[in-house]
C-alpha cells in the first residue's frame, strides 16, 4: 500500500532563527565566516567543494528527496548548493537573511546521516559540509530555538535536559528502589571506583524514560555485572552542541564525560541505546579534544547486549512472539558497523524477525537524527513529510513491532508511524530483553 | 598552406609543451596545496588514514555496478564508465597519437585499430550528449547545474568531436585538426583549474572516506 | 596535610575484619572503604527492606532509626566516616554515626578540605540550592548550582549559581548572561553566559573561574572581573601558590597553551593542554598536553617530554620537592606509570594516581592486573594479588608502605618495608 504524500509549509517561522537574524550584525557575519572558512576548515572542505561535479548521483541517497516528489532542492548536493555554496560564492555580501536561510537548510534539512557517502562516487561527505554551515550559523547566533536551548542546557548542566544534579541522583535511587520489587538486592551503584564499566545514558532517560534505567538495572543485576554510574555531571553522553556547531561545548561535555570515567577508574564505558551520542563520543567530541580515539574504551548497547547474550550472562526465557522489524540507526551502523550484532541480538530475543529493505549500511535515516528532531515542534510536520519513504519501508514489512536501538530514531519513528497511520509499536532492544529474559527467582 | 603549417607547428610544438607543463605543474601545485593544508590544519587525517581501507573503497568504486550507487542509476553508470575509459585510455592508444609520438621520440607501443577507436570516439561523444541531456532533463541534476558545468562538459567533449570531424575530413581537415589539438591542450590546462580537477582529487577523497568508514566506522562505504 | 607520624608503622600485619561475616549478618554489603590509616573498614549495609546502616569494623553504627537511603560513604582525610543518608525524605550528613542538625531535601557532592576538618555538601531544599560546610548552609540559596568547590583550608566554599531565572527556551535571555559564581553564598556582581570550574587561591581570598562571555568568546574571570583577552576556549584556572597569579589553559589561534594573568605564558602550542599544576617548592609549572593528535604527554614549563601515549595521560603529580613528575600513561588500553618521561615496563589494566615517597626516590601505585588488585613500587609488583587494595601510603620517613587490602573477603592492614618490593 502506497502511503500518501504529506504537504508541508515551506516557510517555517522559528523564533530562534528570526530573533537571531534580527540581532545579527554584518561584523559578526564576517567574523564568523573568517573564523570558519579561513581558520577552522582546511583541505577536507576545499577538496569536497572543488571535487563535486554536480552529477546528482547522490540524490537517491537522501530520504528527503525520495520522500517528497523528488524535490530537487532536497538532494544532498542541492542542499550544499543552497547553503555552503551560497556562503562561498557571495562572501562579502552575506546578509543576516542569507544566514537564516542557510541555517534552515543545514539545521533542519540534513540529518548528517552520511547515507550519501554511499552514493557519491568521490565519497564527498555532505554531512561534514552541513556541519561547517551549522558552525557558521552558531557563531552568528542564528539557530533554531529548541535545539539552541538544548545546547544551552549542555553548557550549563552538561546534560541535554536541564536535569539538575540532585534530580539525576534522585532518579537513579528511585529506579533502584523500584527495581528492588523484582530483585530485592538490586543496585545502581553510584561512584563505585574501579568497577568494570561505567554506564552512561542521555538526558531524556532520567527526564522522561526512567523505565529504561529501571530495566537496565534489572538486566545488569541479573547478569551479575560490576558496574557503576557517576553521581556528578558527565553521566550524559548526548550532544546537541555538536549539532548546533558549538564545538567548544561539545568538547567540554565530552571532557566531563570521559573524565568522569577516568576518575571512576573504570576499564570501559557502556552506553545506552543512543546513536548521536555514540557519534559524539566515538569520533566527534573526542577528536575535538585531541584524543585520537575514545581515551576510555566505549561500547554501544547493541554490542554490549550481544556480549551478554553470546556469553550466556543473559538467558532468554521465552522468545518474543510478536513479529518485529529492525531499524539500523545511522550512527551505530554507518558509524560503527554494528548491524550484524544487532541482528544476532534481535534473533536471539525474538521469534519472528522481518528485514526491512534496504537495510544495514544502506538503511534510510529516521529523519530525526542530526539534531533535526531537536529543532522541535515548528519543524515537525516538515520532518514527517520528508520521511515518507521510511514510513513506507517499515509499513511494507507488515511487522507488529519496530525495534530501534536509538533514542532519536525512536522518537522520529513514533512520529512517522503516527502521522502516516502505520499500525506499529516502537521499542528499544532494552524493552524486549527485559521482557523475555530469565530473571532471578525471588526466594 | 604555409600559414597552416606555421600554426600547426606552433600548436603541436611549443603549445603542447606549454599545455603539459601547465597541466603537470598545475596538478602538482593543487595536490601540494592540499597536503600543506592538511599538515597545517587537519593533521588528524593521518591518524585515520589506512592504505588497506583506501584500496578497499577505491576498488569497489572503479568497478561498474559494484556499489549501490552504480546499481541505482545503471544508464549513468554505463555512460560514465565508457566516457571516462574513453577519455583517459583512448588518447594513448589512438594510432595517430602513437605515430606522432614515434616521430617525436623514436619509440612507440601498440595502438588500437582505427575503426575501433573511431567507434569509441563516437560513443564518447554520445556519452557527452547523455550527460548533456541529464543536465537538461533530470530535475535534480538540472538544479545542481550551472554554466561552468556545461563549459567543463564542452571542454571534455571538444577533443573528441574535433578529432572525429578531422578524421572524417568533415569540411576542412586542417581546421579541425588544429582545433582538435587546441581543444586537447585546453582540456589539459583546464584539469587543474576547473571542476575537472576531480581527476586529481578523486583518489584522495575516496581514500579518506574509505579509511574513515573502514578503520573507524567498521562499515562499508559503497 | 594529614599527620601520619602517630599511625601504627610497626605492626607488620593485622587482620582487621572479615567481610564474609558481614555478608552473613546483612542482606547485602555495599563496596567497602578503608580509613586512611588502615585501621578501619566500613560499608553501607542493608538490614531490612528499605533499611540501611553503616557497618565499620564489623560493628553497625548505633543510630536512632535506620536510613531509608544511604550513599556516598567516604572517609575524610582525618579519618572520620561520612555518609549521606535519608529517612522520611529528609537528608542528613552523618559523621561517625552522628547526623548534622540541618536537614535538607537532598544532598550530594561530598567534599573535604585538605586536612579533612571541613566537610562540604551541595544541598537542595524546596527547589532552592546552596552549599553547606560543617553543618552551616549558605545564607543565600539559588535555583541552580553546579561546579562546587572548597578552598584547601575549608574556610571558603564556592559554586556556579544561577542568578537570573530563565523560562522555557529563553535562549536570548540566556545569552545575555544568567550565571555567576558565589563565594560562601555571595554572588559576584557580574553575570556571565556560563561559568564553570573554579579555584580558590591558597588563602581562599580569591576565586578564579572559566567563563563564556557570549556563545563563543571565552576567558577567565577572577573575583567577577573578566580578563581583557578573549580566547577560543579555556579550561579550569588555578592559582600559583607563591605568586597568587592565575594560570589557565587557553586556546589561541595556533593551538592550546597556558596563560598567566591574561598573558601567554608558554611559547609552545599544543593540540591540548589541561590539568596544569604548579609546585610550591620548585615553582615549576607543568600540564598534561597533547603534542599532536592522540599524542599525550606532560609539558614542563612549556617543554613536552619525548615520550607520548596514544590513549591518554592522567593523574600527573609533582614529587614533594617539585623536581619530578609522575603520571599515568595509557596506550592501546594498557596503563602504566611514567616518571619524568620514562615509563615503567609493567603494563596494567588500570593504574591509580601515583604516590611519591617523601624523598621522591620511590613511586608507588595501586594497580589492576587481570581483575586482581595489587600495589607496585618503582615498577615492581607486590607479591600478593588481592581482591581489592587501597592506594598505598608511605610512612613519614619513607621506609615503609601501608598496604590496605582485601583477600578472600578478609581485610588486612600491613606495613611493608619498601626494601621488600
Ligand atoms: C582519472 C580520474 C577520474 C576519475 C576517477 C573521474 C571520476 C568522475 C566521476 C566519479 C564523475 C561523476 C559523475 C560521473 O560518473 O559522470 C565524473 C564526472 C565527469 N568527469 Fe571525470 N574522472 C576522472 C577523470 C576525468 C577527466 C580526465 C576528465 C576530462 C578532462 C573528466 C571529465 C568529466 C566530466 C566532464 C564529468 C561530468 C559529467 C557530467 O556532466 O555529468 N574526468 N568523473
Ligand atoms: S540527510 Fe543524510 S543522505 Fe540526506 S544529505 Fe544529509 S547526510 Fe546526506
Ligand atoms: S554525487 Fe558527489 S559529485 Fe555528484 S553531485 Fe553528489 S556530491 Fe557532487
Amino acid at each position: 500500500m502506497a502511503l500518501p504524500y504529506i504537504e508541508y509549509e515551506k516557510n517555517i517561522i522559528d523564533e530562534g532563527l528570526e530573533t537571531g537574524m534580527k540581532n545579527l550584525t554584518q561584523e559578526r557575519i564576517d567574523k564568523a565566516l573568517a573564523k570558519v572558512l579561513d581558520g577552522e576548515t582546511g583541505a577536507k572542505l576545499k577538496a569536497y567543494v572543488d571535487t563535486c561535479v554536480h552529477c546528482g548521483l547522490c540524490s537517491d541517497a537522501c530520504h528527503m528527496y525520495l520522500s517528497t516528489k523528488r524535490d530537487p532542492t532536497l538532494t544532498p548536493a542541492g542542499k550544499v548548493k543552497r547553503s555552503l555554496s551560497v556562503l562561498l560564492e557571495n562572501r562579502g555580501n552575506i546578509t543576516p537573511e542569507i544566514i537564516k536561510k542557510v541555517s534552515i537548510v543545514a539545521s533542519t534539512e540534513c540529518n548528517l546521516c552520511k547515507r550519501c557517502v554511499h552514493y557519491c562516487p568521490f565519497g564527498i561527505d555532505i554531512a561534514y559540509m552541513m556541519s561547517v554551515v551549522r558552525r557558521i550559523c552558531h557563531l552568528c547566533g542564528v539557530t533554531p530555538l529548541y535545539i539552541q536551548d538544548t545546547a544551552h542546557s549542555h553548557a550549563v548542566t552538561q546534560n541535554q535536559m536541564w536535569v539538575k544534579e540532585d534530580e539525576w541522583i534522585d532518579t537513579l535511587q528511585w529506579q533502584e528502589e523500584d527495581a528492588r520489587e523484582e530483585i530485592p538486592d538490586c543496585r545502581i551503584p553510584l561512584d563505585k571506583e574501579g568497577a568494570d564499566f561505567m554506564y552512561s545514558v542521555i538526558g531524556p532517560e532520567p527526564k522522561f524514560l526512567a523505565q529504561l534505567l529501571y530495566q537496565t538495572a534489572i538486566i545488569f543485576n541479573t547478569a551479575g555485572l560490576n558496574w557503576t554510574m557517576p553521581s556528578c555531571p558527565g553521566w550524559d553522553n548526548s550532544d546537541m552542541a555538536m549539532f548546533t556547531g558549538d564545538s567548544e561545548i561539545m568538547g567540554r561535555n565530552k571532557r566531563f564525560h570521559y573524565e568522569a570515567a577516568q576518575r571512576l577508574k573504570v576499564k570501559r564505558i557502556v552506553m545506552g541505546e543512543c546513536g548521536h551520542a555514540f557519534r559524539s563520543v566515538w569520533d566527534m567530541g573526542n577528536r575535538w579534544l585531541g584524543w585520537g580515539m575514545p581515551p576510555v574504551p566505549m561500547v554501544h548497547a547493541i554490542e554490549f547486549y550481544y556480549d551478554l547474550l553470546k556469553s550466556g550472562k543473559i538467558k532468554v526465557k521465552e522468545k518474543y512472539k510478536k513479529s518485529v522489524t529492525l531499524h539500523d540507526p545511522c550512527n551505530t551502523i554507518r558509524g560503527m558497523g554494528l548491524h550484524e550484532k544487532a541482528r544476532y541480538v534481535v534473533n536471539e530475543l525474538c521469534e519472528n524477525f522481518i528485514e526491512m529493505h534496504p537495510n544495514r549500511e544502506h538503511n534510510y535515516c529516521c529523519n530525526a537524527g542530526g539534531g533535526v528532531i531537536n529543532c522541535g515542534p515548528p519543524f515537525k510536520k516538515k520532518r514527517v513529510a520528508t520521511n515518507r519513504i521510511k514510513a513506507q519501508q517499515i509499513a511494507d514489512t507488515g511487522a507488529e513491532i519496530l525495534i530501534t536501538p536509538c533514542h532519536n530514531c525512536h522518537s522520529g519513528m513514533e512520529d512517522i508511524i503516527g502521522d502516516y497511520g502505520v499500525g506499529m509499536h516502537v521499542k528499544f532492544i532494552n524493552d524486549i530483553m527485559y521482557e523475555v529474559m530469565e530473571k532471578p527467582e525471588i526466594e | 598552406m604555409n600559414s597552416f603549417n606555421s600554426i600547426y607547428n606552433f600548436v603541436s610544438g611549443p603549445l603542447v609543451w606549454l599545455a603539459f607543463i601547465v597541466f603537470i605543474g598545475g596538478s602538482i601545485y593543487r595536490i601540494r596545496n592540499l597536503i600543506i593544508l592538511v599538515n597545517k590544519k587537519e593533521r588528524f587525517i593521518y591518524t585515520y588514514m589506512s592504505l588497506k581501507y583506501s584500496l578497499r573503497s577505491i576498488s569497489h568504486w572503479i568497478v561498474p555496478f559494484a556499489t549501490i550507487s552504480w546499481r541505482t542509476r545503471p544508464v549513468m553508470t554505463i555512460t560514465t564508465f565508457i566516457f571516462h575509459a574513453g577519455l583517459v585510455i583512448m588518447p594513448f592508444f589512438l594510432s595517430a597519437h602513437v605515430i606522432m609520438f614515434h616521430n617525436a621520440w623514436g619509440f612507440s607501443w601498440g595502438s588500437l585499430p582505427e575503426g575501433f577507436t573511431d567507434a569509441v570516439t563516437l560513443i564518447v561523444i554520445i556519452c557527452c550528449v547523455i550527460f548533456l541531456l541529464r543536465r537538461v532533463a533530470l530535475r535534480d541534476v538540472k538544479f545542481l547545474t550551472d554554466a561552468s558545468d556545461y563549459a567543463v562538459l564542452l571542454i571534455a567533449a571538444a577533443p573528441f568531436i574535433t578529432g572525429f570531424l578531422a578524421y572524417h575530413n568533415f569540411g576542412s581537415y586542417h581546421f579541425w585538426i588544429i582545433l582538435h589539438i587546441l581543444s586537447g591542450e585546453i582540456m589539459l590546462v583546464a584539469i587543474p583549474f576547473t571542476k575537472l580537477r576531480h581527476m586529481l582529487y578523486a583518489v584522495f577523497t575516496r581514500a579518506y572516506i574509505g579509511s574513515e568508514f573502514g578503520k573507524i566506522r567498521h562499515a562499508r562505504d559503497w | 596535610m594529614t599527620d601520619k607520624t602517630n599511625w601504627d608503622w610497626e605492626t607488620k600485619e593485622k587482620q582487621i575484619s572479615d567481610l564474609n561475616e558481614w555478608k552473613s549478618s546483612y542482606n547485602w554489603v555495599e563496596e567497602p572503604y578503608a580509613s586512611p590509616d588502615g585501621e578501619k573498614i566500613a560499608a553501607i549495609v542493608n538490614t531490612d527492606d528499605m533499611e540501611f546502616n553503616v557497618c565499620e569494623n564489623s560493628k553497625a553504627w548505633e543510630i536512632e532509626e535506620p536510613f531509608e537511603k544511604a550513599y556516598s560513604l567516604r572517609y575524610s582525610p582525618d579519618g572520620r566516616l561520612i555518609v549521606l543518608a535519608a529517612a522520611d525524605d529528609e537528608w542528613k550528613t552523618v559523621v561517625d554515626g552522628k547526623p548534622w542538625e540541618t536537614i535538607f531535601d537532598f544532598l550530594w557532592d561530598l567534599r573535604f578540605s585538605k586536612d579533612g576538618k571541613a566537610i562540604a555538601v551541595a544541598t537542595q531544599t524546596d527547589g532552592e540550592y546552596c552549599m553547606a560546610v560543617n553543618d552551616v548552609p549558605w545564607k543565600d540559596s539559588y535555583s541552580f548550582i553546579t561546579c562546587m568547590t572548597l578552598s584547601d583550608d575549608g574556610k571558603n566554599s564556592g559554586s556556579v549559581v544561577q542568578t537570573i531565572n530563565l523560562g522555557q527556551a529563553e535562549v536570548f535571555k540566556f545569552q545575555k548572561g544568567a550565571f555567576s559564581a558565589a563565594v560562601n553564598g555571595v554572588p559576584w556582581d557580574t553575570n556571565f553566559v556560563n561559568v564553570w570550574n573554579m579555584a580558590f587561591n591558597a588563602d581562599g581570598s580569591k576565586l578564579a573561574a572559566e567563563v563564556r562571555l557570549n556563545l563563543y568568546d571565552y576567558t577567565i574571570a577572577v573575583d567577577g572581573k573578566a580578563w581583557n583577552s578573549i580566547y577560543g576556549c579555556v579550561w579550569e584556572p588555578i592559582f600559583h601558590p607563591n605568586t597568587n597569579s592565575v594560570i589557565a589553559p587557553v586556546k589561541v589561534k595556533d593551538g592550546w597553551t597556558l596563560a598567566q594573568d591574561d598573558n601567554i605564558l608558554w611559547d609552545s602550542r599544543f593540540a591540548q593542554v589541561w590539568h596544569q599544576m604548579v609546585s610550591r617548592q620548585s615553582d615549576k609549572i607543568a600540564a598534561i598536553a597533547a603534542t599532536s593528535y592522540g599524542k599525550w604527554t606532560v609539558a614542563v614549563d612549556g617543554k613536552p617530554w619525548d615520550i607520548t601515549f596514544g590513549d591518554m595521560v592522567t593523574d600527573a603529580v609533582f614529587s614533594p620537592d617539585g623536581t619530578q613528575i609522575a603520571c599515568i600513561g595509557t596506550d592501546s588500553g594498557k596503563y602504566t606509570i611514567c616518571n619524568d618521561g620514562k615509563a615503567w615496563d609493567i603494563k596494567c589494566d588500570m593504574v591509580w594516581k601515583p604516590v611519591f615517597s617523601p624523598d621522591g626516590s620511590k613511586i608507588a601505585a595501586k594497580i589492576d592486573k587481570n581483575g586482581k588488585r595489587t600495589i607496585a613500587v618503582n615498577g615492581k609488583l607486590w607479591n600478593k594479588m588481592c581482591d581489592e587494595v587501597w592506594e598505598p601510603v608511605f610512612s613519614p620517613d619513607g621506609s615503609k608502605i601501608l598496604c590496605r587490602s582485601v583477600e578472600d573477603g578478609k581485610y588486612y592492614r600491613r606495613v611493608i618495608p619498601v626494601s621488600e618490593f
